[in-house]
């Protein structure tokens, strides 16, 4: 919901079939991991998914697995060359 | 709202000429011999890294000075088209050994018409890696920050107590 559209405890309450005091508690948890930050607007905060956090996950990721299956397709098709070598008649 | 937002699955793929018995062996029993050095946890270089072929089975990662550092489970394995293994090294580089917070890499391993193999992995519920820990990304490699979790090889000699 928060990816949609930043919201403060009250409006997320409003929208779900839970109490303010378990949707604050839920945030709570959230923003204690980084995964969304809240400011101060007026007399309420608002909570937004922090993107920067959950894109530098998937950015991280993103890059171990690019250079491991670069890696492993190189490395496959040597192997596979090596087959193909002992396959043939000497 | 579910229990967290969900950080998106990663998916990545590798077509090889290997038929998919010898693309599977390669992948799992050769693990070894293609990952990248760079991205390890071990506080020593990276000598070798190891996944067990079988249901359960360890997956490490072996210095150089033998110490073991563990990287996740084997938890499904169907040569040569699935396999399906636990990524538990957290959002702080450290390995984690509780499940609920591993994530998991699938591999479906498809014969291709037109020979070869496709290779399609999934590495799925990234969330699981934060669990109310802010994500810090190791400043190069994730060498650079070490693992607690570390043992010395069982095969080596121990110190005394």
């Amino acid at each position: 919901m928060l990816a949609r559209q930043p919201s403060s405890v009250g409006e997320l309450a409003d929208q779900l079939p839970i109490t303010p005091q378990a949707v604050s508690q839920h945030l709570g948890v959230l923003r204690a991991g980084g995964l969304v930050v809240a400011r101060p607007d007026g007399t309420r905060r608002v909570y937004r998914l922090n993107t920067q956090g959950v894109a530098a996950l998937k950015a991280y990721f993103e890059r171990i697995w690019d250079d491991a299956l670069a890696a492993y397709q190189k490395a496959a098709d040597v192997a596979a060359d090596n087959f193909d070598h002992e396959k043939e008649p000497t | 709202m579910s229990s967290a937002p969900t950080v998106p699955t990663m998916t990545g793929t590798a077509t090889v000429a290997l038929d998919v018995d010898r693309a599977f062996g390669f992948f799992t029993e050769f693990f070894g011999s293609w990952w990248p050095t760079d991205y390890h946890i071990g506080q020593t270089e990276m000598a070798d890294a190891v996944l067990e072929p079988r249901e359960g089975g360890r997956w490490y990662e072996r210095g150089v000075d033998g110490t073991e550092c563990d990287w996740g489970r084997v938890l499904v394995w169907e040569p040569p088209h699935r396999f399906v293994v636990t990524w538990q090294i957290s959002g702080r580089w450290q390995y984690d050994d509780d499940p609920k917070h591993a994530s998991e890499i699938e591999g479906p391993l498809q014969r291709r018409p037109s020979g070869g193999t496709l290779v399609e992995l999934e590495h799925r519920h990234l969330d699981r890696l934060l669990d109310g820990e802010p994500f810090a990304p190791p400043s190069k490699k994730v060498a650079a920050v070490g693992a607690p979790s570390c043992k010395p090889s069982p095969a080596l000699p121990r110190a005394p107590a």
